[in-house]
């Protein structure tokens, strides 16, 4: 069902019709309001996922701070992103234990796999790849993290079945919790 | 006041005073880099930093207060290498070209690598990636040459309300620039070049339209004149080394004809038709509201300053009926240049090329904009700024200091005081009242010689008013009304006074807006570096060229009264509203 979302164009622009009508509720409440950019870009990135431009632009204005201002704290802070990010989120870490144990190799399966580079997406917006600084779990190098979940001592062979359990309808239950608070509001 | 000593010195001044300026008094210099006059000091760059007895770190002097008992010292061997290290860092990430960059005579990066006495770069550090952004009509950016100062950053945003330039991204890769470092067309950016006058180094500069300007003077087929702003006269000394506010009008007009101008003209001529024309429009105004009681927009706002047109365009689109229709003096002349002056020379507007000297880089952009061809051509095909007049003076071997006075040539070159005044603060407010009151009284302005001393000077915002009494038949709906004016300049005044303005919190009839500080004389194309002093030096020059002159009111002028008989007709009249009356449109700020 929510595949099925996800790919119909017609239900994409009413979802961001509803998007974009929730970041303006937001965005009246915040007016005048002093320190108001940060948590309203956190907020608007809850929405969307990421921080589309026609978002940005839009708080620029309702909030009376210049678009080069919008931008430039966008860009400061690692946590917000303007690239849309995909279903599941896929970081690899590089820390020098999984570096060393092979967590290099992991990132080339996987950028082949998926044909994208680090901070890219699939065109099917079901994968983001990224990198990470390690997650703690260093005793079980490599590691790499896909949304909340740690899969430890992975090898380049076992990445097409790990990737093929958050595909399609096949997601994983943590993955169903953390899209229904979503759905509901939809 | 605070009592402490600077390298030993005793020094005594008010509480709240930076070490920097408290070390001025006591004729310490100490250098700086990213703190500029006017704006927040942010402590940045770290290049003035001192040593403070008991503190562990070195304080950055431009943003630390004095304290009393405070012990500083200036010339440790601690503080000279710390500045040192801060500087050579800047040269080693610093991509540039002095032998060919713009600034290579007045770079405040390279002075200061002479001060300190570097020789050598202990760095070899990765150098910041050459990008040249020449989007905008207006302005020219080398993102390689930005040493990250931030001063373009606070003025942009301070002083002009605009923030078109921010700090992007993070940690090295910080660029100072518009959204996403994208271009400057990318985002709302006036071209006022507040942004070029602070920057220390050639990262922000002009786009140089001086080539064209040759490439025109040596095409035998181009008969090509040129105008002056007023404020060129006042500033142009200071690229030869004269002392700011040196009134240089006759050995400029000299130069520019070594230079190979076909004709010497001022755009104080049109400045007095500016006058003629803006304030028969306010008349009209006041006319429609308080006999036909018809609505009608006021208070009237000026129009002569082009980065103030596009800020309203993009941030205040609800004013725009409130701008007078008059263009800025620049294209009424362009647009007259190329009519009744053709037309005296039995030529068509294409055979003239009109060049403007300006103290002005929105000048540039203004010139481009697609209704500014009201002679069937553009009607103003090149504007250099008073920096680049100087370097064309250079570059031809003129010996400006041996130069004669001469005068400008007639008709476009005759004007009168009033004209002279549109290049300070509260000036066209002054040369608008003196006309406007005299048409309405048939009496000078009852101000000490002509002066609207109120709304002269520094101060951000400024108030008068002039009760009409005894007025001519005509006008006698005037009688007793308390005109109000105000003026405003640097655009961040302008937007708090048109907030208020709209908020309903005050009532003009006629408010002055101009973009840069100190009006024209402090514009974004003006020699380096404008302080206040230079200001009101240049300021107080301005106002002695109008006194000097016997003529001092625009409607005066004998040439403007010839051609509205052989030409133009009426102020207002069908000729003037095709020719030196524009439109305005609303520009997404997004
Ligand atoms: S900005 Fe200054 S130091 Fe840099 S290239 Fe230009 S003149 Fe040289
Ligand atoms: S030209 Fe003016 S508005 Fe544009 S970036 Fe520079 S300071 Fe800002
Ligand atoms: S562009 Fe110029 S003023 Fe702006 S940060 Fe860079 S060096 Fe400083």
């Amino acid at each position: 069902m929510a595949a099925e979302g996800m790919s119909c164009a017609a239900c994409q622009e009413v979802d961001d019709e509803q998007r974009y009508a929730q970041l303006d509720d937001i965005l009246t409440q915040y007016q005048g309001v002093q320190g108001a950019l940060i948590p309203v870009l956190q907020m608007a990135q809850a929405i969307f996922g990421y921080l589309p431009d026609a978002a940005l632009r839009r708080i620029s204005t309702a909030l009376g701070k210049s678009y080069s201002e919008v931008a430039g704290v966008v860009g400061f802070y690692s946590f917000f992103t303007t690239v849309p990010r995909g279903r599941h989120l896929i970081r690899v870490c590089l820390g020098t234990a999984c570096y060393v144990r092979g967590g290099k190799n992991v990132l080339a399966a996987l950028r082949s796999a998926l044909r994208v580079e680090v901070g890219e997406t699939t065109p099917d917006q079901m994968f983001s790849l990224d990198v990470g600084r390690c997650f703690g779990a260093c005793g079980l190098a490599p590691v790499i993290m896909v949304d909340d979940d740690v899969h430890e001592r992975v090898r380049p062979g076992q990445l097409m079945g790990i990737l093929d359990k958050y595909r399609g309808g096949g997601a994983t239950e943590q993955d169903a919790a953390q899209s229904e608070p979503m759905r509901e509001e939809e | 006041m605070i009592h402490l000593t600077i390298n030993d010195t005793p020094v005594t001044v008010p509480a709240g005073t930076t070490i920097l300026h408290a070390a001025q008094k006591v004729g310490v210099r100490i250098p700086t880099l990213c703190y500029v006059e006017r704006l927040q000091a942010i402590g940045a760059c770290r290049v003035c930093v001192v040593e403070i007895e008991g503190m562990i770190n070195l304080a950055a002097s431009c943003s630390m207060p004095v304290a009393e008992g405070m012990r500083v010292r200036t010339n440790t061997r601690r503080v000279r290498q710390a500045r040192r290290m801060v500087v050579e860092m800047l040269l080693s990430e610093h991509d540039g070209d002095c032998q060919t960059c713009d600034r290579r005579e007045d770079c405040e990066l390279q002075a200061l690598s002479a001060e300190l006495g570097i020789r050598s770069i202990s760095f070899t550090g990765q150098k910041t990636g050459k990008r040249i952004d020449v989007s905008t009509p207006g302005l020219m950016r080398d993102h390689g040459k930005c040493i990250k100062c931030r001063r373009c950053v606070s003025v942009c945003a301070e002083i002009q309300h605009v923030g078109a330039l921010w700090a992007q991204g993070r940690g090295f890769d910080t660029a100072i620039g518009p959204a996403f470092n994208r271009d400057l067309s990318t985002v709302a950016c006036v071209q006022c070049g507040q942004c070029a006058a602070v920057c220390p180094v050639g990262a922000i500069t002009e786009q140089s339209y001086i080539d064209r300007v040759w490439d025109a003077i040596d095409d035998p087929d181009k008969h090509v004149v040129v105008q002056t702003a007023p404020a060129i006269r006042a500033a142009l000394g200071e690229c030869f080394g004269y002392p700011p506010g040196t009134l240089v009008t006759g050995k400029m007009t000299a130069a520019l004809r070594r230079l190979g101008f076909d004709a010497v003209f001022d755009t104080n001529f049109t400045a007095d038709v500016t006058i003629v024309e803006e304030s028969t429009e306010l008349l009209a105004r006041l006319r429609t509201a308080l006999v036909d009681k018809q609505p009608v927009a006021l208070p009237m706002f000026t129009s002569c300053s082009p980065g103030w047109i596009l800020f309203a365009e993009y941030f205040h689109p609800q004013i725009l009926p409130n701008l007078s229709t008059c263009k800025s003096p620049q294209q009424m002349f362009g647009a007259l240049a190329k009519t009744y002056y053709a037309q005296k020379l039995g030529v068509t507007p294409e055979q003239i090329f009109v060049a403007s000297v300006m103290p002005c880089t929105a000048k540039k952009f203004e010139c481009q904009r697609p209704e500014m061809c009201a002679s069937g051509t553009r009607d103003v095909d090149a504007v250099l700024t008073t920096r680049e007049l100087g370097k064309m003076i250079r570059a031809a071997g003129i010996d400006f200091d041996a130069l004669p006075d001469e005068e400008m040539d007639a008709p476009l070159g005759l004007s009168s005081g009033a004209a002279d005044i549109f290049a300070n603060t509260g000036g066209v407010m002054e040369a608008a009242l003196r006309t406007a009151y005299e048409v309405v009284t048939g009496r000078p302005l009852p101000m000490d010689n002509l002066h609207v001393t109120p709304v002269a000077g520094l101060a951000g915002v400024k108030e008068a008013a002039v009760t009409i009494d005894q007025a001519l038949p005509d006008w006698s709906f005037l009688n007793g009304v308390e005109v109000r004016v105000a003026v405003a300049h640097g655009l961040n005044n302008a937007h708090q006074l048109v907030e208020a303005v709209l908020a309903g919190e005050k009532q003009y009839h006629f408010v002055e807006v101009m973009t840069c500080p100190g009006g024209c004389i402090g514009g974004g194309g003006q020699p380096r570096f404008t302080d206040d002093n230079v200001r009101k030096a240049r300021i107080a020059a301005i106002y002695r060229e109008d006194e000097g002159k016997t003529l001092r009111k625009s409607h005066e002028n004998p040439a403007l009264k010839t051609l509205y008989e052989e030409f133009l007709g009426q102020p207002l009249g069908e000729r003037s509203h095709h020719l030196l009356h524009t439109t305005y449109e609303a520009r997404s700020p997004v």
